[in-house]
């Protein structure tokens, strides 16, 4: 195995092109339980932690840019006032420890459909910012997940920054696990309010073979809830909310929860969040 | 490969160090530090949690190349010779440990939660910050006893 330590970006990007099967490494969070448990060995690692350009986030006409170095403590710390969806998401993983090692472009280059940066990601419109030395571009979150565990980079391409905007309205997330540290989601959502353009944002995670929103489930709600006179939203909308969210998943069985049981429990994490999003609108 | 750490204020060099090696395993078994115990090794269990240019960390997750120049400390390195450090004497001092596996991860992620907080924390707060941190024996009381000890007398100080 090959130890890779390129010191500038401009040297990262031309170690991955040359080297297009090195695995990049960064909290290590994912790739070390891979190699010591030897579920396979990677050709070359990669190592993105003395890539300085990483560790820092800027602002920008509204958007954050996060350097795919950043961890997911300082996320919390630094950004959680402007992410609160992301931040509420970000303080669920794993554990203090794993908190201060793990990224969310590490939780991207992973892939995994119970990861939990995914949801609130979607349900803002994030985008993810992949460079190569081909050149760089901007990946609409929507178009990120392909599959299990696989993601829209290419071989020679790297995570730069993960891009998202303020949150312009109440965001919240919601995970079930059996406690609260160190628990993979048996399913999990995100909803984002978005009153200036009276849209609504959702993203499911751990329900289907990829993250993704429930486009109906946006577009209904979206339609039904009072933007101006900021009345209660009606059980009745609530609910049917939570039927469209549920039926936007394809969740299976496995070691972690049923089918029914995810189907069930994401319609209750859409109502239940979409309550404390409209209590918060409301500002009661 | 080899590989140059500071560990406990030490210029420390290992040499013809595998590339997947984790740093836990070059503490322990290059380095002669064994304080740091390997009981998962993913992740879940906080025994082998030290401090990586000061921020605590699952030492089994840290590839060893990623230490390369960068600063380590581990249990061993709280002590001042024969003199314990405060969260270890207060360990010692409630009966938090019983078998002792759980007790350098404990001790390590404990003192940074104590450092980083002025006075005494809330459970909760102690709770959390040592949610990553597994023991099978104690049942957990007597550590909470522990760090709300060893926080007190620091800020006693
Ligand atoms: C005990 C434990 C508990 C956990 N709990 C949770 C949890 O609750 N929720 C959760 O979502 N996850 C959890 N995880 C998984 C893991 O912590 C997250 O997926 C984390 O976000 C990974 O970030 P990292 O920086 O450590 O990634 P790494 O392990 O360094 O990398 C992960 C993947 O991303 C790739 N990669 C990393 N950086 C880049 C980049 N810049 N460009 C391209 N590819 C890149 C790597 O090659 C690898 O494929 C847990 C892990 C452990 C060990
Ligand atoms: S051995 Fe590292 S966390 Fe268990
Ligand atoms: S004292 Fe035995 S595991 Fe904690």
């Amino acid at each position: 195995m090959d130890f890779l330590r390129p010191t500038t970006w401009a040297d990262a990007l031309a170690a991955k092109a040359e080297r297009p099967e090195a695995t990049p490494i960064q909290g290590g969070t994912d790739v070390m339980v891979e190699i010591n448990l030897d579920k396979g060995r990677p050709a070359a690692l990669l190592d993105l932690n003395p890539v300085a350009e990483l560790r820092d986030w800027s602002s920008e006409d509204g958007w954050l840019r996060i350097g795919a170095g950043v961890s997911y403590t300082r996320l919390i710390d630094e950004l959680g006032d402007r992410l609160p969806g992301l931040a509420q998401a970000s303080r669920t993983v794993g554990s203090p420890q794993i908190r201060n090692r793990g990224t969310v472009a590490g939780n991207l280059g992973a892939a995994s459909p119970a990861g939990d940066s995914h949801p609130p990601l979607l349900a803002s419109d994030a985008l993810v910012e992949a460079e190569s030395v081909r050149g760089s571009r901007l990946i609409p979150i929507g178009e990120f997940y392909l599959g299990v565990k696989r993601n829209a980079l290419e071989p020679d391409e790297l995570i730069r920054a993960v891009r998202v905007p303020y949150a312009d309205g109440p965001q919240y997330f919601s995970k079930i696990g059996t406690r609260n540290a160190m628990v993979i989601a048996v399913c999990s959502f995100a909803v984002a309010l978005h009153p200036s353009r009276r849209g609504v944002g959702t993203g499911i995670g751990s329900a289907a073979p990829t993250p993704r929103r429930a486009p109906e489930a946006e577009e209904f709600l979206a339609g039904e809830l009072d933007w101006d006179g900021r009345t209660a939203v009606p059980d009745e909308t609530a609910r049917r909310f939570g039927e469209l969210v549920a039926r936007a998943a394809s969740p299976i069985d496995d070691v972690r929860g049923t089918r029914d049981y995810r189907v069930h429990a994401l319609a209750v994490m859409a109502r239940r969040t979409l309550g404390w999003a409209w209590t918060e609108y409301r500002g009661i | 490969m080899r590989v140059n750490v500071i560990v406990n204020g030490e210029a420390m060099t290992a040499d013809d160090v595998w590339e997947g090696e984790s740093l836990l395993y070059a503490l322990r078994e290059r380095l002669g530090l064994p304080g740091a115990k390997n009981a998962c090794e993913q992740g879940e269990c906080g025994s082998c949690t030290v401090y990586l240019d000061g921020i605590p960390v699952c030492a089994c997750l840290v590839a060893i190349g990623q230490a390369e120049g960068r600063s380590v400390v581990t249990v061993e390195g709280l002590a001042d010779g024969e003199s314990l450090d405060e969260v270890q004497r207060a360990f010692v001092e409630c009966g938090a440990v019983q078998c002792g596996f759980c007790t350098p991860g404990l001790i390590v992620q404990a003192h940074s939660l104590i450092a980083s907080t002025s006075g005494v924390p809330e459970d909760a707060e102690i709770r959390e910050a040592l949610a990553g941190n597994l023991c099978r024996c104690t049942g957990y009381e007597k550590i909470l006893d522990a760090v709300r000890l060893a926080a007190a007398r620091k800020a006693a100080l």
